[in-house]
């Protein structure tokens, strides 16, 4: 086979069937420029938990943990294709660019376009697949049905096996909801506002309610395809990476507490894979909003990804991150570590023989951290070294631990100051609370 | 000192370690074919690859390692680190005298350790691979990627694109090693080109489909667009997408 190429006839030949039809490239550009801007503000960027497989000589499979492509120059994951199909929208959500009192130019890209530059980028191996979100016009069905049409075009025309998260549009009917479960591997409704007060102030149009119904459709037909595949193998997949929601921080005043409670609600009630948290960018110089220019607040967003780590990974439950009359996670340390200060008379803990339950709730010890030593210990009295060489971040951990060999740090555990102690120590690590940022959007690294 | 001189494979190797064994050569070194010129005070010995051999390790390994094992086995070995071969004769060495365990959870053993290292830069290198691997398509239809990994993982991608991308020809191709792989919608082939065709995909533009630069083009628009400007952070953006990979990436081109 490779003669050829290396008989130089490699570049005379045309072989290749073109598959679409050209594009006008210049309008393409302009609506991308427009609609990839407009959706830049979704966080989201999962591509894991599709695990699609090519068996019919397609084209794409999502594995089942994702892959960014590549990294924005804010530092985020581009794992998706992620644009609106339009931001002509008849609604006015004060936080959003999109919002129909906002001046700015208007774009749609037809259902064709959206399909061509979704198979163009992932040939080329840029994306893992589409993230398709929308305005609203005219209506909630009337949206939902194009987006549901895109990915319909993508399975049945192009056998695109790649992964496709569709935005559920609120108040979306049970019927294209379904449609859209069959042809999505995700879908999510923002909350946006994580309170109901907060969303009658600045998207007075919309409610929580209309946003629930379709959620807890999803939700529920989830579980019966779910059933169903136990009992008949053919049943074919529904939202096999399930549903997320993405939560606004800091557009309107909840505390904390409120956010991580609501949270800890729809991942219970709503069997959601994931919620995000969005700093709030400000986009409109609205009274009811913090003003443009004001920094997005970057640290406390990361320090609610990590109490939402401790819930869903580390056995931690929403009261005991944060209490009623302390409801802002702490800025300075991570929600762990302020776990711990709080709780001095826990510790030490014992590497050598402690529970699981507790080596996870030692500062400094990730998840896979915690399952090498619990394999490393049978083999060794485990020290200081050999955890650090594990991955446990020592410099943190030692004040809480007790190893088999001596460890002076143990003595500050009852100072008064054992928090000024350790910020000192750790003061390069905390100033750059984004040093894991990736982890922290990322389960399956955020697990190494 | 006995020196053993290996043809670089993974069988090889194995049949090397097997012979360490048969023969009870005391003080031992394994080295790869390439570096045996080098060596100018001891006898260097000639391992003759033997599949045979190289199966029974293999199996023994598998045996008290689990496939789990004779991965990490072939990652680190992959790794080209120099002295990969005695880190891991060592550590199966370790795992013969302690038959029946799993020794590569033993992590305070430092060849375990080390082993553990290199498995992982290999597979982040692999993943990497995965991610930051970007195809062009080329004027007679064929998806072609030019790379130039760290180690030598070309291998270990290929289930990855091509259970991924089955309708459509790609070529992956490791100009740092100087061998490639091909797909041709069937079955998936090792190739190496002729210096004069691998100069070409090299170097010139002309071989591309028409319609390749405007979706390189649409793809550069899309990643200044979907980043947000008021939270740029360049330190984080480097550190997950180090420099050195930047010439693998279409956003990173100036048109
Ligand atoms: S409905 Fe959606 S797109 Fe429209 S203004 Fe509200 S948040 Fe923005």
């Amino acid at each position: 086979m490779f003669d050829y190429l290396g008989n130089n006839t490699f570049l005379s030949l045309n072989l290749y069937p073109l598959n679409f039809k050209n594009l006008n490239y210049e309008r393409v550009k302009e609506k991308l420029e427009i609609l990839a801007d407009a959706a830049k503000y979704d966080v989201s960027c999962s591509s894991s938990g599709g695990n699609r497989k090519n068996a019919s000589k397609g084209l794409g499979d999502s594995s089942a943990t994702g892959i960014c492509h590549t990294y924005t120059e804010d530092g985020r994951c581009v794992s998706l294709l992620k644009i609106l199909l339009t931001n002509f929208c008849i609604y006015d959500c004060a936080y959003c660019v999109t919002r129909i009192s906002n001046d700015i130019q208007r774009a749609a890209f037809t259902v064709d376009e959206v399909v061509d530059l979704t198979m163009s980028f992932y040939r080329r191996n840029y994306i893992e697949g589409l993230f398709l979100s929308s305005g609203i016009f005219k209506n909630a069905d009337y949206t939902m049905e194009r987006l549901v049409r895109v990915a319909k075009k993508l399975r049945l025309e192009h056998n695109f096996n790649g992964y496709i998260h569709l935005k559920s549009i609120p108040d979306a009917s049970d019927e294209l909801m379904r449609e859209a479960g069959l042809y999505a591997d995700r879908l999510s409704m923002n909350l946006e506002i994580p309170t109901e007060s907060g969303l009658k102030l600045l998207a007075p149009d919309k409610s929580h309610q209309q946003m629930i119904k379709p959620m807890d459709f999803v939700k529920n037909e989830i579980l019966i395809y779910k059933d169903e595949k136990k009992i008949i193998k053919s049943t074919p997949k529904f939202a096999p990476a399930g549903q997320s929601t993405q939560v606004i921080v800091g557009a309107t005043p909840e505390t904390d507490l409120q956010i991580i409670k609501v949270a800890d609600h729809f991942y219970k009630n709503f069997n959601l894979k994931r919620v995000y948290y969005s700093g709030y960018v400000p986009v409109s110089n609205d009274a009811r909003l913090p003003a443009l220019g004001s920094q997005v607040p970057l640290v406390r967003e990361n320090r609610l990804y990590q109490a939402d780590w401790l819930m869903r990974f580390y056995g931690f439950k929403a009261n005991e991150i944060l209490e009623q009359n302390n409801p802002f996670l702490d800025l300075e340390v991570d929600p762990k570590m302020s776990w711990a200060l709080r709780n001095v008379d826990k510790f030490p803990v014992m590497i050598q023989t402690a529970p699981l339950e507790m080596i996870l709730r030692v500062p400094g010890i990730g998840v896979k951290s915690a399952y090498k030593i619990i394999q490393a210990r049978r083999f060794k009295n485990l020290t200081l070294e050999h955890i650090k060489k594990i991955g446990v971040s020592t410099n943190r951990a030692k004040y809480f631990i007790t190893v088999a060999n001596a460890n002076r740090s143990l003595d500050f555990l009852d100072a008064v100051n054992l928090k000024d102690i350790i910020l000192k120590d750790t003061r390069s690590k905390f100033e750059n609370p984004f040093s894991n940022q990736l982890s922290l959007l990322n389960d399956d690294s955020f697990l190494r | 000192m006995t020196i053993l001189s290996y043809d670089n494979t993974l069988e090889g190797f194995f049949t090397a370690v097997f012979e360490i064994f048969e023969y009870k050569y005391q003080d031992v070194s394994i080295i790869g074919a390439d570096k045996a010129q080098n060596v100018l005070f001891a006898e260097v010995i000639t391992v003759i690859t033997n599949d045979e051999k190289s199966d029974r390790v293999l199996a023994r390994l598998e045996k008290q390692l689990g496939k789990e094992g004779v991965r990490q086995i072939l990652y680190a070995f992959l790794s080209e680190t120099e002295d990969a071969e005695n880190i891991l004769f060592r550590a199966i060495k370790y795992a013969v005298d302690n038959s029946g365990k799993n020794v590569f959870a033993d992590f305070s053993n430092p060849d375990v350790l080390k082993i553990s290292k290199l498995v992982k830069s290999v597979g982040r290198e692999k993943h990497r691979m995965e991610a930051f691997i970007r195809f062009e398509l080329l004027k007679d239809g064929i998806y072609f990627a030019k790379i130039y990994p760290d180690f030598n993982v070309l291998t270990l991608v290929v289930r990855h694109f091509k259970n991924r991308y089955q309708d459509q020809k790609w070529l992956i191709y490791d100009f740092k090693r100087g061998y490639g792989v091909y797909y041709d919608l069937e079955n998936t082939e090792i190739v190496t080109l002729d210096a004069d065709v691998e100069k070409k995909l090299q170097d010139e533009d002309g071989i591309y489909d028409d319609k390749e630069i405007n979706y390189q083009k649409l793809w550069v628009e899309y990643f200044d667009h979907t980043n947000i400007k008021e939270r740029k952070n360049m330190k984080l953006h480097v550190q997950h997408v180090p420099k050195r990979y930047w010439k693998y990436l279409t956003e990173k081109k100036i048109f």
